[in-house]
């Protein structure tokens, strides 16, 4: 009965893994990924030749890049999703500890790649960017001090994962990478949200954010500028977002046709944070709306399965997943229809990058293991077990 | 379980403890089930939260991602802007219309040049093209290019303005990174002549295909929109001024300048029945072509960008005694005949007015502007009284800034004393305690003699007289014409006689205000106010020399008879041909001395 309660999976010795884990396996959401990442190579060969030609590479460098990244991003997601939770927490938490670690010592160790922000740690054959892994890490660990919490006599888990959310945040601030900075933020936000936020703290902050903003507006020219710059409707057509809107408007709903964008050519990071732009100009409305809705898919699916999950825990922990790499998908496509002021940030599976392709697929691993299917008590109910 | 909300179970419910205690059962397990119990209580209801919670989650990513579906779907049926650099400089008038003077000879236009600007990304060699801009732009800084091309930006300006030979050097640097964009420039061709009229012009909106010009200063920020105008079909603004009698009027009043020591001049031609500014000049002065940057420190008034002629307010000194004779004639105080009392020096108060001559006890009134009597012209003033002399100056336009079309007309405002008290009377009836423009004096001296009807300053050509209400009769005028032409026939200003044009005019003489009050002994504003031809007035002349020396017959002089009357009748004998005045052969005997035996 504690198994039922706790929500793991009893794997007795022997017993078949595999034909376990594809049954209950969100099918879903792990062919969407599969789906995302193919697109994510097919773009590639549109999006990356000019850039690698311009650097010096073969005209398929990044796109073999890509593909290698993936192959072991893909990898890393179907063997973390084959592990039970509770082995999740274990190698989340210790992940986590490792990439903390690693970004407090970015300052001293890292290397900026004459970038301005010191971001990377340089390996020779690649980067790694610390911030990627530490937020699943630090999803994993926030949901567990919540879910302890909420135990009887627990530890003040809230308070901790607060503290710990601002010292990660001051981090990525000094880097500085307010773009991450914010992510993990918001992934700590939605999870306080679900664990129970006093309703009275969630209005106090909505107000304060619009009193600060409105204070701000009013007292800061800068941020006004910026502000009212992002709203006005006309964008300078030389700039990168000009030119991300123009591939928009120029693709129409089925494309220029493959191979015809021009976009490419100028956008430095079309293969990145760009990325939707190539894939709007060259197939056209419709393919774009395929990705929005395959992210849509993701997010919502997986927000659906853990509705009807009972441990603590595993709810947390799936939702500042899910809503992670739902906010990023939607914060990098609404930079490219001007929703939202420029941010670079990349399309996960999509945009080309090492360290985003495989701490998302780690993330997407954790999250499938959270949402695979296994007993959750509900016949407990049915039986009135806690009946008086 | 929801019948105890209110009242909780308590983990050791005596009762249970005791029974369980007497049936020899460890009474701790009655607690451990209770705290399971409880525990399973509050997370069904945080379950049941988050369930909604996770619910209100999905609903706000679903409406984020269909927010940008919509959004992508409006752009991609919404019609594409050119990504390139054409067509961005849409809705930049690009076209500014000409300025020219009365006889449509050009004072401002505009050159198709290029606009140099770069695109880093695109460069080849950057360093190399930093290196060649270097040399043919010495102003250019080599590290701040070098920083620009190497770095990340992907648009950087270089110039906003190149001559065909720079931009064929530029070419020939074969760097396809560096790009050029037409702009229209706009063209002084006549350099510093009128230098203060037209003003200067820079660039507003720029677009890498177009710019807007936009007036700074003069005339070109006056009529900025007019010029900018679309609707006029590139119809040139036509000003009142001759640019020949503008040279001219510039060439004499220079060498004034220079001759007489000053740091400053002005002068002031004006049409006495149209109010049309012929000519009008301020030195030091500047090249419209290459407006300066305005001085952060410093008198702003000593600026070459500052009008003197329109600007600069100062006290005239006795170029308004013709004024207080003038309306005394009017009231019937006076005709030029009557004799009035100059024995100085006259003591109001603690204020003493006295004469640079002693004139003796009496002088009619014709001499007392012949001879320029600050006592005979105060004793007048006090007859008059405040209230009349500050009528009859603001019907002359003395009190308010003039209606000239350049933007800086509304700062050349009179100083008025901050109360017109009988001594400020006394006082501003020989040109002290009010502060104007020359343009305001030349205004004024054309509306009292032309005949007595008022006249407002234009800088735009007029087909005919624009006569406004009357000031003075047309006796009065004519009485104050001769009045005048006497001066310079047998008074303080008889260098300016020039043969055949028959100069009238009154002289000036001010002592500059010190700017921590009284005034300075050494240091004095001259003016010469005239009229030619004196009987049929056609044009006002006013010059100033701002701190003129000369030294001449064995004495430094400063007053006007001697240092800005001489340049004044230099200006007219130059620009009267100009102006197509024919020389009267004057007849022996001068009118002067008929009038004077009246």
């Amino acid at each position: 009965m504690t198994a039922m309660v706790h929500g793991s999976v009893h794997v007795e010795r022997g017993e078949p893994v595999l034909p376990r884990w594809w049954q209950s396996i969100d099918k879903l959401t792990l062919s969407c990924v599969f789906i995302l990442f193919a697109l994510g190579l097919f773009l590639g060969l549109a999006a990356s030749p000019p850039l690698a030609s311009r650097n010096g590479f073969s005209e398929f460098h990044y796109v073999e890049r890509q593909a290698v990244f993936g192959g072991l991003a893909l990898t890393a997601m179907v063997l973390t999703s084959m592990m039970p939770p509770k082995l999740v927490r274990r190698l989340g938490v210790l992940g986590f500890a490792i990439a903390f670690i690693a970004l407090a010592l970015l300052p001293v160790l890292g290397t900026d790649f004459g970038k301005g922000a010191t971001r990377w740690y340089s390996l020779g054959f690649a980067s790694v960017q610390p911030s990627e892994f530490l937020k699943p890490g630090f999803v994993i660990v926030a949901a567990w001090l919540m879910a302890a919490s909420q135990e009887i006599n627990g530890p003040p888990g809230k308070t901790m994962s607060f503290v710990l959310v601002l010292m990660i945040v001051g981090f990525l601030a000094l880097q500085p990478d307010f773009g991450q900075a914010s992510l993990v933020l918001f992934g700590w936000g939605v999870m306080y949200f679900v664990a129970g936020a006093p309703f009275i703290l969630l209005i106090g902050m909505a107000l304060l954010v619009v009193f600060a903003g409105t204070v701000a507006y009013n007292n800061s020219e800068h941020f006004a500028r910026r502000i009212d710059g992002f709203l006005s409707s006309d964008v300078d057509p030389t700039t990168q977002l000009g030119y991300a809107a123009d591939a928009i408007r120029e693709g129409r709903i089925f494309g220029v046709g493959l191979g015809e964008g021009q976009v490419k050519w100028w956008l430095p990071d079309g293969h990145t944070d760009f990325i939707i732009a190539v894939a709007a100009e060259e197939y056209g409305l419709v393919l774009v709306l395929i990705i929005i809705a395959i992210f849509a898919v993701i997010t919502f699916g997986s927000l659906a399965r853990l509705m009807k999950e009972r441990d603590p825990f595993i709810r947390l922990a799936g939702t500042g997943l899910a809503c992670m790499f739902g906010i990023q998908a939607f914060i990098n496509m609404g930079v490219a229809v001007r929703l939202l002021p420029a941010k670079g940030m990349t399309l996960p599976f999509v945009s080309y990058g090492g360290s985003s392709l495989i701490a998302g697929g780690i993330a997407i691993g954790m999250l499938l293991a959270f949402t695979r299917t296994r007993p959750q008590g509900e016949i407990a109910d049915h039986f009135g077990r806690r009946g008086h | 379980m929801s019948d105890n909300s209110e009242l909780r179970t308590p983990l050791r419910p005596l009762a249970r403890i005791l029974a369980a205690r007497r049936r020899g059962e460890n009474p701790d397990n009655i607690e451990k089930e209770n705290i399971r119990l409880r525990h399973e209580d509050m997370r069904d209801k945080s379950r049941l939260r988050s369930e909604g919670r996770l619910l209100v989650l999905g609903v706000f990513f679903l409406c984020a991602f269909g927010i940008v579906g919509v959004r992508m779907g409006q752009m991609a049926i919404s019609t594409p802007i050119e990504p390139q650099s054409s067509g961005s400089g849409t809705g930049i008038v690009a076209l500014r219309a000409d300025i020219t003077d009365r006889n449509g000879r050009i004072l401002a236009t505009n050159i198709n040049t290029s606009a140099l600007y770069a695109h880093p990304q695109d460069m080849v060699n950057p360093e190399g093209a930093a290196h060649a801009l270097v040399g043919i732009f010495p102003e250019l800084e080599l590290e701040r290019l070098l920083r620009d091309f190497t770095g990340e930006r992907r648009f950087v300006w270089i110039r906003r303005q190149l001559s065909p030979e720079q931009q064929q050097a530029v070419f020939d640097i074969g760097e396809p990174g560096l790009l050029f964009g037409p702009r229209e420039m706009r063209l002084y061709p006549n350099g510093d002549i009128a230098a203060h009229i037209m003003g200067g012009a820079t660039y507003g909106r720029e677009a890498v295909n177009s710019a807007e010009i936009v007036g700074t200063a003069g005339v070109e920020a006056q009529f900025d929109e007019f010029l900018r105008d679309p609707v006029n079909d590139g119809a040139p603004l036509q000003l009142s001024l001759d640019l020949t009698v503008q040279a001219a009027t510039e060439d004499v009043l220079y060498g004034g300048m220079r001759l007489m020591n000053a740091e400053g001049a002005s002068s002031v031609l004006m049409d006495v029945y149209t109010g049309e500014v012929i000519a009008i000049a301020s030195l030091p002065d500047f090249d419209p072509n290459n407006r300066p940057r305005p001085a952060t420190e410093g008198d702003a008034s000593q600026s070459p960008l500052f009008n003197r002629a329109v600007q600069g307010v100062y006290e005239l000194g006795s170029v308004f005694k013709i004024f207080t004779a003038a309306q005394a004639m009017e009231e019937g105080i006076a005709n030029p005949s009557t004799e009035i009392e100059t024995q100085g020096p006259l003591r109001w108060g603690r204020f003493t007015i006295n004469d640079f001559h002693n004139y003796g006890p009496r002088l009619s009134l014709t001499d007392v502007i012949v001879r320029s009597s600050n006592v005979g012209t105060a004793h007048l003033a006090q007859m008059i009284g405040a209230e009349r002399q500050r009528t009859f100056l603001g019907s002359l336009g003395l009190l308010e800034a003039t209606p000239f079309e350049i933007i800086e007309a509304r700062g050349g405002r009179p100083l008025l004393p901050p109360n017109w008290s009988e001594i400020s009377t006394m006082t501003i009836s020989y040109g002290h305690g009010l502060s104007s423009s020359p343009l305001h004096l030349a205004t004024a001296y054309a509306s009292v003699l032309n005949g007595g009807l008022r006249i407002e300053p234009t800088l735009l050509r007029q087909d005919g007289p624009r006569l406004g209400p009357r000031v003075v009769s047309a006796e009065t005028s004519a009485a104050a014409r001769s009045m005048l032409r006497q001066v310079v026939s047998r008074g303080t200003a008889s260098f300016g006689e020039v043969p055949g044009y028959e100069v009238g005019g009154k002289t000036g003489t001010a002592d500059k205000p010190r700017p921590q009050g009284g005034y300075y002994e050494d240091r004095t504003i001259a003016t010469f106010a005239s009229i030619f031809p004196a009987s049929d007035p056609r044009y006002v002349l006013v010059v100033t020399l701002d701190e003129p020396e000369t030294f001449i017959a064995g004495e430094t002089r400063r007053t006007a008879g001697w240092t800005v009357v001489p340049v004044a009748a230099e200006m007219i004998r130059r620009i009267a041909p100009l102006l197509g005045l024919r020389p009267e052969i004057e007849t022996e005997g001068p009118v002067g001395i008929t009038l004077s035996s009246n």
